[in-house]
């Protein structure tokens, strides 16, 4: 093997320190305990789906169900119960669109991208739901109390658009009812008093306008 | 006496406001004194009349729809206890529904019959025949069954499936699997979904017959997490099903085991490849394995594992029960059977239609369909999913069977159709379909991870192109691109993304400034 020439440190002197400061800076390597919520969520979890084969999946979906969210600072505990790395555990969680990383806002709009619902007028419909909420997709809302997400067909594609909110499936979504379902999920405060309920089928608007597909597109040629 | 009122609880129906018009019914019925049992059944699967109320009488069930909340109240005025038909969405006999009756249901028979998580019920329709005579065969002779009734994948890859059996059967292995593909993330597609909700015991009682034919004790359906009510649905069953001992280590007194277990998916479209699936039910990241080894020989955790769609499943116990050549006297050449069939999009009446193989697109988009929901001209047919091609109209009189979609390079697939009206931009689609499959690539595979970002790159610069010169340019790279995923893709989300883009570009050139 060739010796290795050691880095050129400018002739800085490094100082350890003392051993209380070094015993300090290692103790603040040590992540924190987990908050007791956390803690309880990932330790039942576990105690769930350790010892099924293939367990990971059930056991984030636990966690999630349960928290909201996978809390990064989990994967270490959850790494070792499955005998994995956490670099393993955590390219699961990043893998999947599913699982979520951060706490999401109180509120879900999740609404179909995919062509069947493109067919009745999803980009219009994303387009008034960007307006409304004042942000794109995978963004919140200017107030912070809606997440606005896509997601990739809910097998709701003869009662297109489709679109989830807060987990529950809604068919026939035009930019109104849209607006009177968002108004009945926050409080109607100063909402007009539109009709949640869906309508009957009937023909649909869609504008043939130029706007790009995505939010993300504005700006590319 | 108690009048019996049917409304839907399928995922379709619920988006549509079906539990608020139950809520209604009961309300109404208790304001008036009339005695209601509220049934909640699957859809019949005509989903542009949902939510579709169903009223008992001596003269079979009569339906309403699509029937709102408020419309309630105006429907008892007129008699709709007594299933009377002065009201605007009185519809008649609900068999008698011409878009009903002219189907050949054999998989979807009971669904939006019966309720869907009562075993008695599933019983009393004709379920768990194919189960009992399974139990009396050898496996190797439930495997020739489903041999001689050409079943082939419905997910749509369109495999033998009594091959796949087979090979399993065959495979020397101290534990086997079934693995049920119930990730069924193609846009437009849902009688996956449609099953789970509307007639579980169906695909349980299907997939122990797997068990019982290939000697595979453990089963896993793999879900995708959009599918909620699915998922709860299967759950239900599944305990009633072990309850009454359809499953558990001794299936019907007969000595041999069956456990069935759910598994939520995580939101990864390529999950539904069966590899990517496989990974996925392992605890892993849903990245594709190269075959060989096929599944069937090293599946889940490294045993030999049938993995089966939904559909396939499902189609098993009929064919258990009528015998293999009922079901192979349906269908016209290599394609055997009956599809159901999902028409969406921009479409008038769209839904669920389960007809023999056979039926040609144009029957579809306008006996069935009635022509676009817009009342604009239909431009653009997509037949089997993101996946799938763009068919023409020159092409809407072929008739749906495998192997005349493949001569046109198009595919079934899963058997979903997404209209588009004349409005459609065809590029923007294909554009669609790139980023699509960028946004979904495993990432194992070069030509699919790294072509399908460039092939959104070569869109917007063919659809940006100054002249004449330079969209032919980025044309012949657009289709040199489509080409090395087609050849180089390990599966079928980058080896088939091209086959969208390529079809809107030989199709509709116009769409991207060429002329045609």
């Amino acid at each position: 093997m060739q010796a290795v020439e050691k880095p050129d440190r400018g002739g800085a002197e490094v100082r350890l320190g003392s051993p209380g400061e070094l015993r300090e800076k290692l103790r603040s390597l040590v992540p924190p305990p987990l908050a007791p919520a956390v803690a309880a969520a990932v330790n039942a979890a576990i105690a769930a789906w350790r010892d099924e084969p293939g367990g990971l999946l059930p056991l984030l979906h636990a966690v999630q169900d349960a928290l909201g969210y996978v809390p990064p600072e989990a994967l270490p505990a959850i790494a070792k119960a499955m005998g994995l790395s956490r670099a393993e555990v955590h390219g699961v969680v990043s893998y999947y669109h599913h699982f979520r990383d951060a706490p999401s806002a109180p509120h879900r709009l999740e609404l179909c991208r995919a062509e069947a619902c493109q067919a009745m007028g999803a980009d219009a419909l994303l387009a008034h739901a960007e307006r409304r909420l004042g942000c794109g997709l995978h963004g919140r809302s200017a107030d912070g109390r809606v997440a606005l997400e896509p997601v990739y067909c809910l097998g709701l594609c003869s009662t297109a658009p489709s679109a989830l909110l807060d987990g529950q499936p809604q068919g026939r979504v035009t930019p109104e009812r849209l607006d009177a379902l968002l108004a009945q999920t926050l409080g109607a405060k100063g909402a007009a008093a539109g009709h949640a309920a869906p309508g009957r089928p009937r023909q649909v608007a869609i504008p043939s306008g130029d706007r790009p597909m995505y939010a993300s597109d504005e700006g590319q040629t | 006496m108690s009048v019996v009122i049917y409304v839907p609880r399928d995922a379709a129906a619920l988006a549509v406001g079906a539990d608020a018009v139950a809520a209604a019914i009961e309300r109404e019925a208790a304001a008036r004194g009339v005695a209601v049992t509220l049934k909640r059944n699957g859809s019949r699967g005509m989903l542009w009349l949902e939510p579709l109320v169903e009223v008992e009488t001596a003269a079979g069930r009569v339906a309403y729809g699509p029937v709102r909340a408020e419309d309630v109240a105006a429907l008892f005025d007129a008699g709709l206890a007594a299933g009377a038909g002065a009201h605007a969405l009185h519809l008649g006999p609900t068999d008698a529904l011409p878009w009903l009756a002219r189907q050949q249901r054999l998989t979807f028979a009971r669904v939006g019959i019966t309720d869907p998580l009562s075993l008695d019920d599933y019983r009393a329709h004709g379920g768990g025949a194919g189960l009992a005579r399974a139990l009396a065969l050898a496996p190797a002779e439930i495997v020739q069954q489903v041999l001689d009734s050409g079943l082939r994948g419905r997910g749509g890859a369109a495999f033998p499936t009594g091959i796949k059996w087979r090979t399993v059967h065959d495979a020397p292995a101290a534990q086997k699997y079934i693995v049920c593909n119930a990730d069924e993330g193609d846009s437009g597609s849902f009688s996956d979904r449609m099953v789970m909700e509307g007639d579980p015991f169906m695909l349980i009682e299907g997939m122990v017959i797997a068990g019982l034919a290939t000697g595979a004790t453990r089963g896993y359906v793999y879900v995708r997490s959009e599918y909620p009510h699915a998922i709860a649905a299967l759950e239900a069953a599944i305990a009633t099903a072990r309850e009454a001992g359809w499953l558990g280590p001794d299936i019907g007194g007969s000595g041999r085991a069956f456990e069935l277990a759910v598994r939520k998916g995580a939101g990864s479209y390529v999950c539904g490849e069966e590899t990517a699936l496989l990974e996925s039910l392992e605890g892993r990241r849903g990245i594709v394995r190269a075959k060989p080894p096929l599944p069937a020989l090293e599946g889940l955790f490294g045993e030999p594992t049938v993995v089966n769609n939904v559909i396939t499943l499902a189609a098993v116990p009929l064919i258990l029960a009528r015998g293999a050549a009922f079901y192979a006297g349906y269908g016209q050449g290599r394609s055997r059977g009956t599809l159901p069939i999902q028409l969406a999009g921009n479409i008038r009446r769209g839904g669920l239609i389960e007809l023999a193989f056979g039926v040609t697109l144009r029957e579809l988009l306008f006996d069935w369909g009635g022509g676009s929901a817009s009342g604009r001209p239909i431009k653009a047919v997509q037949v089997g999913g993101p996946l799938g091609a763009y068919v023409p109209e020159s092409q809407w009189d072929l008739p749906l069977d495998y192997e005349a979609y493949a001569g046109v390079g198009a595919v079934l697939g899963h058997g979903g159709i997404v209209v588009h009206d004349d409005r459609a931009d065809m590029a923007r689609l294909a554009r669609y379909a790139m980023e699509f499959c960028a946004l979904e690539s495993c990432g194992k595979c070069t030509p699919c991870r790294i072509g399908s970002t460039r092939g959104v790159e070569v869109i917007d610069r063919l659809r940006g192109a100054a002249d004449a010169g330079a969209r032919g340019k980025q044309e012949a790279l657009l289709r040199d691109l489509c080409a090395t995923m087609v050849d180089g893709s390990l599966c079928a989300m980058g080896g088939m993304t091209p086959f969208p883009v390529l079809s809107a570009l030989d199709h509709y050139p116009n769409d991207f400034g060429l002329s045609a």
